[in-house]
């Protein structure tokens, strides 16, 4: 690891400033702040990321580590634990699929110590980009190529690809804030605004290193889901290549809701296929106002890879994606759901 | 040596003294950046010495001044002499690391042992009475034979401990799942989930 500077700021006010303070000197000040450390420490070992001041928030966990489930509304500050909100029997209650998508990632160690800021801006696992021992990744060195192209590639993404990057986004919470509107409250030196979750990601079109519509220097303080018609009817189902303590190979986090049979509205966002957290609008428009069946859960399983672009090595992430949301809507269709 | 041990039940008057002379020792030199084009953070004070800081650890109070990369696993081990914390992957994917963190088990190769200020830490060394008798997650290891090698053990206890705090102990489905954080090279899972079912049976956690 590089060497750097490190400071432990007492508040949310002391951490902003003291990046807007590094950041007016020098725009690109290689500085970063560190959350739980479980992306950030790990890719610095790697000198993939290489800061040269770390702003450590572990001390923002009392301020803004709340987990508030509400009739109206979930509002879940931004350094509570992964752990704490998998277990908070409220999210599991009234938000399954949230309180699914965090227990179904990494391990017990990890989510005790991962903050859900920081869950949804970790990296992703491309083998290419975690080892620099390799040139060409443009994500981590612009312009440099992709070795994942012509290499091994069968954990990389078949939607949202460019031909400049096919990076899978890797994580799992962020389908399940897709799924469900969630928005981002934001804070940074230039103030504080929201944000719809849809909006965090940017695909890698020609410019994979440039991952979020984050503001320099901007945090992230609290995520906000709306309760609607099929926030209970939601699950989290994710497929991996072993039965723990795995990233997804495919994922689908769905939302119903059903007039019986017939669904009124579906919410769908898929993991572990694509480059970003993935909505599948066409999927879920394919869905409203007909009653589910297998055929039509199928038929909404098609369209939401009807886009795809297979890699050398993982076309199978398009029959194995189709199936995980088919069963994720059947399975959804089939909860019982108190009043 | 770079680190004062105090009991914590002990006046506080020596608690303060730490040795800065020795700050940057044990770890890896610093690097010269690459691409020097840019100048390094203003901030940076000339000499840039380490500041000290308190490290609770097994209910001792440690005073260290470590170059600021250096995780809790690393200041544990080579540091504080804490060995029986162990090094696998250094990357979160093994568990061999698994210490308790205000009770909840954590992994130290990916913390930096300074944002462990104000926070207590227990390891391995910590779960015994003083008088040497072992905490019955350690007996029931024993009991069931709950290793080989044993590499993986201090953390597969202290990950264990933690399981049955979380609530996470009630089946054998329960405790595979939620032990899936702590890998063992020798395959000794039947046995440890045995060992946790004994541990969670007295009432342990
Ligand atoms: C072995 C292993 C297995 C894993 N398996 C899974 C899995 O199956 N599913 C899954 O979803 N994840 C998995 N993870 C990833 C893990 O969940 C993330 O590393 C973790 O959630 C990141 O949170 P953190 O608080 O540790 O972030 P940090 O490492 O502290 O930060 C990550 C990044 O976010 C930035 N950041 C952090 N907080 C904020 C904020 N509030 N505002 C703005 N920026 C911020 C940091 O600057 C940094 O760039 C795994 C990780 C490991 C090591
Ligand atoms: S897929 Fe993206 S992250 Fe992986 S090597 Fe190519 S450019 Fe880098
Ligand atoms: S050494 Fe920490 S998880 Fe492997
Ligand atoms: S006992 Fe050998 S690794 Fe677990």
């Amino acid at each position: 690891m590089r060497s750097f500077q490190y400071s432990r700021p007492s508040s949310l006010t002391a951490a902003a400033g003291e990046m807007g303070g590094l950041l007016a000197q020098d725009p690109d000040a290689p500085a970063a702040y560190l959350a739980g450390g479980t992306t950030l420490l790990d890719l610095m070992k790697l000198d993939v990321a290489r800061p040269e001041r770390v702003i450590d928030l572990s001390a923002l966990r009392g301020e803004l580590g709340h987990v508030h489930p509400g009739a109206t509304e979930l509002r879940l500050g931004a350094f509570a634990r992964m752990a704490e909100v998998a277990a908070h029997p409220g999210v599991i209650a009234d938000y399954p699929v949230i309180a699914q998508s965090l227990a179904l990632a990494a391990s017990a160690q990890l989510r005790n110590m991962a903050s859900l800021g920081g869950n949804v801006l970790q990296r992703t696992r491309c083998s290419y980009f975690r080892d620099p021992s390799w040139a060409a990744c443009n994500k981590r060195t612009p312009g440099s190529g992709c070795a994942a192209l012509g290499g091994v590639n069968r954990a990389h993404a078949v939607l949202g690809t460019s031909e400049h990057c096919i990076a899978t986004y890797p994580g799992d919470f962020a389908q399940a804030l897709l799924a469900l509107d969630a928005t981002l409250v934001l804070a940074g030196p230039q103030g504080s605004r929201t944000l719809p979750f849809g909006s965090l990601h940017q695909l890698p079109a020609a410019t994979p290193h440039r991952e979020t519509t984050l503001l320099p220097g901007e945090l992230i303080t609290e995520f906000v889901i709306p309760a609607r018609a099929w926030t209970r009817r939601s699950l989290y189902l994710k497929v991996r290549d072993r039965e723990s303590y795995e990233f997804a190979v495919a994922s689908a986090a769905v939302a119903l809701d059903l007039d019986g049979d017939v669904v009124r509205e579906a919410r769908i966002a898929l993991g572990g296929v694509a480059t970003i957290p993935w909505r599948a609008h066409g999927a879920e428009d394919a869905l409203r106002g007909l009653t589910l069946t297998e055929t039509l859960a199928w038929t909404a399983a098609e369209n939401a890879f009807a886009a795809a672009r297979p890699q050398t090595h993982n076309a199978f992430k398009i029959d194995l994606g189709q199936a995980a949301l088919m069963r994720a809507l059947l399975q959804a269709a089939s909860l019982e759901i108190r009043p | 040596m770079d680190t004062e041990k105090h009991d914590t039940t002990a006046p506080s008057s020596n608690r303060r003294r730490f040795l800065v002379g020795s700050a940057l020792s044990g770890t890896v030199p610093f690097l010269p950046h690459e691409a020097e084009a840019r100048a390094p953070l203003a901030a940076r004070p000339p000499g840039d010495a380490a500041p000290g800081f308190a490290l609770h650890v097994n209910a001792h109070v440690y005073q260290v001044a470590l170059d600021p990369r250096t995780t809790l696993l690393d200041a544990l081990r080579e540091h504080l002499d804490l060995t029986g914390v162990k090094k696998g992957c250094d990357h979160g994917q093994c568990g061999a690391c698994t210490v308790l963190v205000e009770g909840r088990r954590e992994l130290s190769c990916l913390s930096l042992a300074a944002s462990m200020q104000g926070r207590e830490v227990t390891t391995i060394e910590g779960l015994a009475t003083p008088d040497g008798r072992l905490h019955p997650m350690q007996q029931a290891f024993m009991n069931h034979d709950a290793f080989q090698c044993g590499y993986c053990t201090p953390g597969q206890i202290l990950s264990a401990i933690g399981c049955i705090r979380e609530g996470h102990a009630g089946t054998p489905v329960d405790i595979r799942e939620y032990m899936s954080g702590n890998l063992c090279r020798c395959a000794a899972y039947p046995n440890i989930v045995a060992a946790i079912e004994q541990a969670r049976d007295q009432g342990e956690g």
